[in-house]
C-alpha cells in the first residue's frame, strides 16, 4: 500500500467555483468574491479560501478511499494563492500505513506553484 | 491598543498574556449541524461521497464552517487572537498570510448537534525575515465542542503577520520650479488645487507671472485672487526636440488666456497634439509629478 499513487484530480477554478465554495464555507471575506477589491489589494483576482482548500483536500482523498473511509486529520501547509481562472491539480501518495490507519501525502498545484501541501490520515476501508 | 507601535519585547509580553488566558469560549453556532448547509457545501466542493447525507453526518472539514460569522454584523465577543492581531497591525505588521492549517477530527459530527468554538492563543514567533517582509508568526488553536462539552474537532492555525515592503518613492521630477517669496503663494495654491493669480493690494490690478511690483501703480503690496480655472488657448508650440528631462515629446506648451484677464503658460494635455487649436476652451487640471511637485496643466474643457 505504501507508495501507492492516487489518481490526479484537476479542478478548473472558475469564478463560480471560487465564489460558490467561499459562500458554502460561510466565508464572506471580499477577496473571495469581489474581483475589484481583490485587485485593489494587490491580488491578481479573487482566490480560493482556506476552508475550501481543506474541503477539496478531503474530497480528493475520499474520492479515492471511498465512503467507508474515516478522515482523522488534515494538515495543510499553505503556499501560493489559487486564483480564479487557474487550475488546481491534486496528486497524492500513500506514505505510511499502520493497522487500518493510512497517511496520504497530498499536493495541490496551480500555475504559480504549490498551493497546498500536506498530509491526510484516514482509517478504513 | 491598535493605535500604538509596540516594541518586540512588548509584543512578546502581550503574546504571553494572551497565551495565559488559556481557552476562551466563543458563541455557539447560529445553527445546529444541518442537511441544507451540508448539501450546499458538498455541491460547491464537487464532493459526491454519499456517506454524509445518507448517515446524517457532517463532512469533517466543515468543522469551522458551523461557527463562521457569515455576514452577521454587530458586536461579537473578542477572542485572545483579536488583541494580538490588533497590536501587530498597530506596530506596522499589517500584511497577513495564512501558512498552516491543521485539523484533527475526534469523530464526525451528527445532524442536530450544535457546536461551540473555544480559542486559545498558542504563541508568537519572530520577528523573522521572510520573502514577504519581516514579520511574526502567530499561532492559535480552536477546539469545537458539542453541547455535552465533548471536543469533536481541533484546529491549529498559523498566520504570518508581516510588514509590507515600503512602496518605492517616485523618481523626483527633474524640473523643479523656482519657488521664492514672489511665487510661493502660487505653488502653495497648486498643491491645494487652487489657481491663484497675483493682484495688487492697492489698485487691484491682476498680473501673471507674479513679481514684486505692480506694473500699473508701482505698489509693492501684493495679494492674490482665485481664478475660475477656465481659459482659452491663446497660442501654443508643439515641442519635438531637443529632449526634455522627465517629458516625452511631442508635448504642447500653451499660452492660456484666463477670463480674469491674464495669460498663463502651461502644458495642454489629454488631447492629441494634432487636435490642439488656438481658441479651444480649456480647463485647469493638476498633475502630480513626484512626491513634492504638482503642476497645473490644461485639458480640453
Amino acid at each position: 500500500m505504501i507508495g501507492t499513487a492516487l489518481p490526479e484530480l484537476s479542478i478548473d477554478l472558475t469564478p463560480t467555483v471560487v465564489v460558490a465554495t467561499a459562500l458554502a464555507t460561510m466565508d464572506y471575506t471580499p477577496v473571495h468574491h469581489d474581483t475589484a477589491l481583490a485587485r485593489a489589494q494587490g491580488s491578481t483576482d479573487i482566490f480560493l479560501n482556506i476552508l475550501t482548500t481543506m474541503g477539496l483536500v478531503e474530497r480528493y482523498v475520499t474520492d479515492w478511499a471511498g465512503p467507508a473511509a474515516v478522515i482523522r486529520s488534515i494538515d495543510v501547509k499553505l503556499g501560493v494563492p489559487a486564483y480564479a481562472g487557474d487550475r488546481l491539480t491534486f496528486s497524492g501518495t500513500v506514505v505510511a500505513g499502520e493497522g487500518d490507519r493510512l497517511t496520504v501525502e497530498v499536493r495541490g498545484r496551480v500555475s504559480l506553484g504549490e498551493h497546498a501541501t500536506g498530509t491526510v490520515t484516514l482509517e478504513g476501508p | 491598543m491598535s493605535g500604538r507601535a509596540m516594541t518586540e519585547e512588548e509584543l512578546h509580553e502581550l503574546a504571553g498574556k494572551q497565551v495565559a488566558l488559556g481557552e476562551v469560549r466563543g458563541a455557539p453556532a447560529a445553527d445546529p449541524v444541518n442537511v441544507p448547509m451540508i448539501r450546499h457545501w458538498l455541491t460547491a466542493m464537487g464532493d459526491e461521497n454519499p456517506r454524509y447525507l445518507e448517515q446524517g453526518l457532517a463532512p469533517p472539514a466543515m468543522a469551522q464552517v458551523w461557527t463562521m460569522p457569515g455576514l452577521r454584523r454587530g458586536p461579537r465577543e473578542r477572542s485572545p487572537v483579536d488583541d494580538m492581531m490588533a497590536a501587530l497591525d498597530g506596530s506596522g505588521y499589517t500584511g497577513v498570510v495564512a501558512t498552516n492549517c491543521e485539523q484533527t477530527y475526534h469523530r464526525y459530527v451528527r445532524v442536530g448537534e450544535r457546536l461551540t468554538p473555544a480559542t486559545r492563543f498558542s504563541g508568537l514567533a519572530g520577528p523573522k525575515r521572510t520573502a514577504l517582509g519581516v514579520g511574526y508568526f502567530a499561532t492559535w488553536n480552536i477546539t469545537w465542542y458539542t453541547e455535552d462539552d465533548e471536543p469533536v474537532a481541533d484546529m491549529m492555525f498559523r498566520v504570518l503577520k508581516f510588514r509590507p515592503p515600503e512602496r518605492k518613492a517616485t523618481e523626483p521630477y527633474p524640473l523643479q520650479p523656482a519657488v521664492n517669496q514672489d511665487t510661493a503663494f502660487f505653488w502653495e495654491g497648486v498643491t491645494k488645487g487652487e489657481l491663484r493669480v497675483q493682484s495688487c493690494a492697492d489698485c487691484g490690478e491682476l498680473r501673471h507671472p507674479p513679481g514684486p511690483l505692480c506694473p500699473r501703480c508701482r505698489s509693492t503690496e501684493r495679494a492674490y485672487r482665485l481664478a475660475a480655472g477656465t481659459g482659452t488657448l491663446f497660442s501654443y508650440v508643439v515641442h519635438h526636440y531637443p529632449p526634455v528631462p522627465g517629458r516625452q515629446a511631442p508635448f504642447v506648451v500653451g499660452v492660456v488666456e484666463l477670463p480674469e484677464g491674464v495669460r498663463i503658460v502651461g502644458n495642454v494635455v489629454d488631447c492629441p497634439v494634432e487636435e490642439v487649436r488656438i481658441g479651444m476652451p480649456l480647463r485647469v487640471t493638476y498633475r502630480r509629478m513626484d512626491d513634492r511637485l504638482v503642476l497645473p496643466m490644461w485639458a480640453p474643457a
